[in-house]
C-alpha cells in the first residue's frame, strides 16, 4: 500500500539552513548536507529545500548544495524559491533536484508551469500555494505571504492540475510558524478538488498534528520543519505514531 | 575502449540522479550518458531512463536515431529499463495513443478515474506518487539482498500491462494489482525508480552492474535461498 509521506523542509539561505516564524526572525539550523544527511538517515520519505536567499548574488549556492546532497541522498529531492523562467528549473534539476516547486511565478506568469510540465513532465513539477482565510474563502498570495493576489485558492489548485502540476504544496499562512497544526479545512477542500497529491505545511507543532493533516486534512504527505530541525521530534518517532495512529508509513 | 555502462540519453530525463546512484555503487565502472549508437552498441551494459510523455520520448528516440541500438541491446546485454524506459518497451502506450518499441507484448493504460478509491473509500491520486511495497512475482539475481515487499519510490500516472505474465518480475497494489517490474533473459525493467529509492534501490543498482545474464543458474547456486 502507498505510504504518506513524510517531508523535512530546509529554509536555506546564503549557504545555511535556517527557521524563522512567519519569516522573520530567522534561527540558524545549520548545515544543509549534514541535515539532509541526518535526515536521510532518519527515514525522511523526500527532502525540500526552499532558496530564501533575497539577493540574487548567492543564488548558486543552493545548486552547490543540492549537487552536495545528490551526490549521497538517494531519496527524492524537491527545490523552491525563486524560480522564474525555464532555464532555473532546468539548472536545479541539472543539479540533482527531482522535483521543482513554483510559488509566485506561477501566478505572474501560469504558462510558466505549463512549459515546464510539457518539457520536464509533471513528475517533477510541483506548484506551491500559499494561502490565507480571507472572508469566507481561502485567497491565494505571494512573495512569502506578502502580496494578496486576489485568487481563490480551490480555483488556483484547480487550474494549476489542470496547467500540468504533478503535486501541490500547500502552505497555510494563518499556521505557518504558530505551531497549532495545518489549516485542515484549507486542506481538506484543496485535497478534495483535485485528483493530485497534496502536501500539507504550516502549522506543525507536534506529532498528532502530522496525524490530523493526513486523516483529517486528507494529505498525501505532510511538511514540516522546526520540529525536526531542533530535534524536538524525530523523524522514524514521527513515523511510528502515525503508524500507530492507523497511518501507512514507510518505516 | 567500451564502456562498462552505458545510460541512454535521449533528452528526456534527468539523467543525473540516476548516474550518481550508479556510480556510488560501482565507483570501479566507468558509465557515461550518451546518445551515440556507437557507444550504446559497444557498452557492457545498458540502462534506459526516461522520463515524460511516451509520444514525446518515441519521437525524441527516432529523431536521435536510436531505436535500432535500444531494441538490439535489449536482446543482447544486461538491460536496466526505468519508468518509462520500462513503458516503451512494450507494443502501444494509452498516452498520446502512441506505439512504442514493442520489444515485449503487451500495452500501457492509465490508472482509471473510476478504480482510484481504497478499501476506506477515500480518493486515490494520480499520479501514483511516493513509497509504495513492491511483491516479487518470481526470484531472480535482481532481486537479491531485497526484502519480499520492500518499498521503492515511485511516480507514474499509467502502468504496463504484459500480455505475457511470465514476463512479471514484480508487483505493487493502487488498488488493484499492477506489474510494476518485468524481467526476459537479459532484460529487467522496472516502474519505481531505483536510484531514488534509498538503500534498496542501490541494493538492486548494485546487482544489475553485476548481473551476468547467461549465469542466472550459477547466480542462484551461489546465493541459495534468494533464488529458491
Amino acid at each position: 500500500m502507498l505510504a504518506k509521506r513524510i517531508i523535512p523542509c530546509l529554509d536555506v539561505t546564503n549557504g545555511r539552513v535556517v527557521k524563522g516564524t512567519n519569516f522573520v526572525e530567522l534561527k540558524d539550523a545549520g548545515d544543509p548536507v549534514e541535515i539532509a544527511r541526518r535526515y536521510n538517515d532518519e527515514g525522511a520519505d523526500e527532502l525540500t529545500f526552499l532558496d530564501i536567499t533575497a539577493s540574487s548574488d548567492n543564488r548558486d549556492l543552493i545548486l552547490h548544495i543540492i549537487e552536495a546532497v545528490a551526490s549521497e541522498v538517494f531519496i527524492p529531492l524537491t527545490v523552491g524559491g525563486g524560480v522564474r523562467v525555464v532555464a532555473d528549473i532546468q539548472r536545479l534539476l541539472n543539479a540533482g533536484a527531482d522535483k521543482v516547486s513554483i510559488n509566485t511565478s506561477a501566478v505572474t506568469n501560469p504558462q510558466l508551469v505549463k512549459d515546464a510540465s510539457d518539457r520536464y513532465g509533471n513528475q517533477c513539477i510541483v506548484v506551491a500555494i500559499d494561502s490565507k482565510r480571507v472572508g469566507d474563502h481561502w485567497e491565494v498570495f505571494t512573495h512569502g505571504g506578502r502580496t494578496a493576489t486576489g485568487l481563490n485558492a480551490i480555483e488556483w489548485a484547480r487550474k494549476m492540475e489542470a496547467y500540468g502540476a504533478g503535486e501541490l504544496l500547500l502552505t497555510s499562512m494563518d499556521r505557518d510558524g504558530t505551531k497549532s497544526g495545518f489549516d485542515l479545512e484549507l486542506t481538506r477542500a484543496i485535497s478534495d478538488a483535485v485528483d493530485i497529491p497534496i502536501i500539507a505545511s504550516g502549522g506543525v507543532g507536534n506529532l498528532q498534528h502530522l496525524v490530523d493533516g493526513v486523516k483529517e486534512g486528507r494529505a498525501d504527505a505532510v511538511l514540516a520543519a522546526s520540529i525536526f530541525h531542533f530535534s524536538e521530534h524525530g523523524i522514524e518517532e514521527a513515523k511510528r505514531y502515525m503508524k500507530q495512529h492507523g497511518i501507512e508509513v514507510r518505516l | 575502449m567500451s564502456v562498462d555502462i552505458a545510460v541512454i540519453d535521449y533528452g528526456m530525463a534527468n539523467l543525473r540522479s540516476v548516474v550518481k546512484a550508479i556510480e556510488h555503487v560501482a565507483p570501479a565502472l566507468s558509465v557515461v550518458v550518451t546518445s551515440d549508437p556507437v557507444v550504446i552498441a559497444e557498452a557492457g551494459r545498458v540502462v534506459f531512463p526516461g522520463q515524460g510523455a511516451a509520444p514525446d520520448c518515441m519521437r525524441e528516440i527516432d529523431a536521435r536515431g536510436l531505436r535500432q541500438v535500444i531494441i538490439d541491446a535489449a536482446h543482447s546485454k544486461p538491460f536496466l529499463g526505468i519508468c518509462m524506459g520500462l513503458q516503451v518497451l512494450f507494443e502501444h502506450s494509452e498516452e498520446g495513443d502512441a506505439d512504442c518499441l514493442g520489444i515485449l507484448p503487451g500495452t500501457v493504460q492509465r490508472f482509471p478515474h473510476e478504480a482510484m478509491v481504497d478499501s476506506a473509500g477515500d480518493k486515490l491520486k494520480v499520479p501514483h506518487m511516493g513509497w509504495n511495497n513492491v511483491h516479487q512475482a518470481a526470484p531472480h539475481p535482481m532481486w537479491v539482498g531485497i526484502e519480499e515487499g520492500a518499498r521503492f519510490y515511485f511516480v507514474h500516472s499509467y502502468f504496463v500491462q504484459p500480455t505475457s505474465p511470465d514476463v512479471i518480475a514484480g508487483f505493487s497494489h493502487y488498488p488493484f494489482p499492477f506489474t510494476c517490474a518485468v524481467a526476459t533473459d537479459n532484460i529487467f525493467a522496472v516502474q519505481f525508480h531505483p536510484e531514488k529509492s534509498g538503500n534498496d534501490g542501490l541494493t538492486l543498482l548494485g546487482n544489475f552492474v553485476t548481473w551476468n545474464p547467461g549465469e542466472t543458474e550459477s547466480a542462484c547456486d551461489m546465493t541459495g535461498a534468494a533464488c529458491a
